[in-house]
């Protein structure tokens, strides 16, 4: 048989292909990105697979419900966070359920390796009432994604599948399954179903509590659970990643640990009460939040049997885990080594590229900021240029979320601090900058916003950008800013002069002003 | 048989190559493997590493746990100690001497080659002068992945393979370059390794691994090199201007072969 060396990330890609996808959508984010990348790189000759980067998450989601809607098969992927911005329309299609199979896959970044928080999808999967299948391997992600897509389609509901970074990042060899050209299904004819008016709302709600028993016992079906059960001291319940480490330390040792993987959600009660009833105490391993330590030991913390993990201390609170960390929490003596760790070690941060035009902008920023003392702020956002924090540009202040940039210097400017700057780059612009700009703009808020146009999606590995060049000041102008107060700079070492007097002059004038350093990004103009 | 590897380094200096290499002539031999490395904000110029495991039985984990790396091979020194803690007692770091230097904080080096050096077992490679000699600085990774291949399950035949397969679409001749880059740095590490078991310090061989020309690298040379330096003991410090003075090398080589120096 035919083996692939897929990333976890493309190993799910490969599935969707093979499991007869009309489209996909994503908005790039570490670690999801290679999802959609290998989709779009990989389309096979003779069928038609729809992919465009979205604007922003929430874009991407809807429009694969519109796919859905329309009966065809389709997955959108995201980082954790990402799930924030399309929470709107994910929170909703669990009520409006699916038609054509959608998959939302979203990469969890548990300790933030490139990320803001390392928050756990597996709680948005809960909120929803939305299935969520979380594979340990390779292999798994295939399996599962290739098999999501029907069971979608099956229980007319869209599937959550949830990785993280050490399987999205991590290659193996992957077994596929033969292709199938799913055909779309029938347009759905009752009116009622996608409006959500409240009077129809209530009622699928209704429906969907009512149905959600069979809808757990279809998850639970899948058989993406295993129960081992062995001694009766020590029950280890495992999810993810984690089953892995679980492996990694049991493999060759003899032992009477029993067993259970979760490679499903909502969890499976039959399961869980055959081990708590054959165990005396149960250790809970998991990458990110103790969502099953949490859900098994209840809000008066009265576990049927002592329950441990990371509530408990036996494993870290935070941050992923790994062979290392689990080892000791399942009694087994750390393994020796041939030294210990070396202190002081000076680390070696990321940087910006030698070359970058972001640099030009940082210290022409730099300067006229400084010329106002420490009164002003540079309120940033999330891309290369939030490398712009490290020395030796310190040059930023904040960095929040996608598009935060533009609407907290509103509210910064709103309460007297001067000069109040935003800074953002151009995809994030597209992402959710516009429409803090557009409350600027209405508002007339004296600030200046920088938009680094580097004519790509930079810091994930240039994905094309939805708004750069002359679209974007077409948009400027369309919005309201004043045209006379948009500049367009060039940022080079040699206009760095040129640039710090605009930045002088638009910090000088009373009102909104956009500054936008247009340079093509060093990573394109070396490839 | 199985070998548990952490591959270290600088963003930009192509670990995820090696990883390409390795993983393709592992699977080409048969083996499972696994392979997880560092995407996103790391790659502009941070530390990276990658753990690639490679066996002929299933592998559990994408991490390697602590007390469990066979190599930790790395591009840039002060990366290759980061790593030094996750090597089992049986343990080799293989790394270039060569810094990296984009921190502020960079330590000084002879520091930083005096800590490997203490390390269990370990091998240096002046890799940036191996890559230049062998066609393009940017050949580094290619280097230390010849300086590791004598530990690897499999023989050079498949490492070369996938150097060509990686290398073929871009030129003949950086396949050609990227490959006399492996075998530079193969023979730089068989020469260092004997060295120190013909009882020469690190810093002597780095010395001589600095003037010697690659092509002439051969590991039986090593020992006669300790003689010499016994009867010459300032040879080095003298700072011999064999790398300036066209057909000294070679001179020195041939007494070394004839038995006339050790």
């Amino acid at each position: 048989m035919e083996r692939l060396i897929l990333m976890g990330d493309e190993a799910i890609a490969q599935a969707a292909i093979d499991a007869g996808i009309m489209g996909a959508w994503a908005y790039p984010g570490t670690p999801s990105t290679e999802i959609f990348e290998y989709i779009e790189g990989h389309k096979p000759a003779d069928r038609q697979i729809f992919t465009q980067w979205s604007a922003n998450e929430k874009t991407a989601y809807e429009e694969a419900l519109g796919m859905s809607y329309a009966g065809g098969r389709c997955i959108v992927s995201m980082k954790h966070v990402g799930l924030n911005v399309a929470a709107d329309a994910f929170m909703n299609s669990a009520i409006t359920g699916a038609n054509g199979g959608l998959v939302c896959i979203v990469a969890d970044d548990p300790s933030m390796h490139s990320s803001q928080n390392e928050q756990d999808t597996r709680f948005f999967a809960q909120f929803a009432h939305v299935p969520c299948l979380e594979p340990s391997t390779q292999q798994e992600a295939y399996d599962m994604v290739y098999r999501a897509l029907s069971f979608s389609e099956e229980i007319e509901l869209p599937v959550l599948v949830r990785i993280v970074t050490r399987l999205a990042h991590s290659r193996a060899p992957v077994v596929p399954q033969p292709r199938i050209d799913q055909p779309r299904q029938p347009l759905i004819t009752d009116k009622n179903r996608f409006i959500l008016l409240p009077a129809n709302a209530r009622r699928h709600w209704a429906a969907l509590i009512g149905r959600w028993s069979e809808v757990e016992q279809s998850v639970w079906d899948l058989g993406l659970d295993k129960l081992e059960l062995r001694g009766s001291k020590l029950g280890v319940i495992a999810a993810g990643v984690s089953w892995n480490y679980l492996q990694e330390n049991l493999a060759g040792v003899e032992h009477e640990i029993s067993t259970m993987k979760v490679g499903a959600y909502p969890l499976n009660k039959p399961m869980l009460a055959q081990l708590f009833a054959h165990c005396d105490q149960v250790l809970v391993a998991e990458d990110g939040y103790p969502f099953i330590e949490q859900a098994l030991r209840g809000v008066l913390d009265t576990p049927p049997k002592p329950v441990v993990g990371r509530i408990t201390g036996q494993l870290p609170r935070t941050g992923e885990l790994s062979p290392t960390t689990l080892r000791p929490a399942l009694g087994l003596p750390a393994q020796p080594t041939a030294t210990p760790p070396i202190a002081n070690l000076s680390g070696r941060p990321p940087a910006l590229c030698k070359g970058c035009p972001h640099i030009t902008s940082y210290l022409a920023l730099n300067k006229v900021m400084a010329e106002h003392g420490d009164g002003g702020r540079v309120l940033s956002d999330i891309g290369c240029y939030t490398l712009g924090a490290l020395p030796p540009y310190t040059a930023i202040d904040t960095c929040v979320d996608m598009g935060a940039s533009v609407s907290m210097a509103i509210g910064a400017a709103a309460t007297g601090v001067f000069p109040a700057v935003a800074v953002i780059g151009d995809s994030t612009f597209a992402h959710s900058g516009m429409t803090g700009l557009l409350d600027a703009v209405r508002a007339n808020i004296n600030m200046v916003l920088v938009i680094l146009d580097n004519d790509i999606t930079a810091m994930t590995g240039r994905q094309e950008s939805a708004l750069v060049g002359s679209p974007l000041i077409k948009l400027l102008e369309g919005i309201g800013v004043d045209p006379e107060h948009i500049r367009v700079v060039n940022p080079i070492p040699k206009h760095q002069e040129a640039i710090e007097q605009v930045f002088r002059e638009e910090i000088a004038y009373t009102g909104l002003s956009v500054v936008i350093p247009t340079r093509p990004c060093i990573q394109i103009r070396r490839k | 048989m199985s070998l548990d590897i952490i591959l270290a380094g600088v963003g930009g200096q192509g670990i995820l190559s090696i990883a390409f290499v390795l993983d393709s002539a592992a699977l080409d031999a048969g083996f499972d493997f696994k392979q997880a490395e560092v995407h996103g904000m790391s790659q502009r110029g941070g530390a990276v590493q990658s753990h690639l495991r490679m066996s002929k039985e299933t592998i559990h984990s994408d991490l390697i746990p602590d007390g469990g790396v066979d190599l930790v091979l790395a591009v840039e020194p002060l990366e290759s100690l980061r790593y030094a803690h996750s090597l089992s007692p049986g343990g080799t770091v293989v790394t270039s001497a060569n810094p990296f230097v984009n921190i502020p904080s960079y330590p000084d080096l002879a520091g930083i080659h005096a800590q490997i050096a203490a390390l269990p077992q370990h091998v240096l490679v002046p890799s940036a002068g191996l890559a230049k000699h062998a066609g393009s600085g940017r050949a580094e990774n290619m280097v230390m992945l010849g300086a590791g291949s004598w530990l690897y399950p499999f023989g050079d035949e498949l490492c070369l393979k996938y150097i060509e397969q990686m290398f073929a679409k871009k030129s003949q001749r950086l396949v050609d370059v990227n490959q006399k880059a492996y075998r530079y740095g193969q023979a730089a590490s068989a020469f260092y390794r004997r060295g120190l078991a013909a009882g020469l310090g690190s810093d002597q061989l780095l010395k001589i691994l600095g003037v010697l020309d690659p092509d002439t690298l051969d590991e039986g040379t090593a020992p006669a090199w300790k003689a010499a330096l016994q009867n010459f003991p300032t040879m080095l410090d003298a700072d011999l201007p064999v790398h300036t003075v066209p057909g000294t090398m070679a001179f020195m080589l041939e007494l070394i072969r004839n038995g006339e120096l050790g």
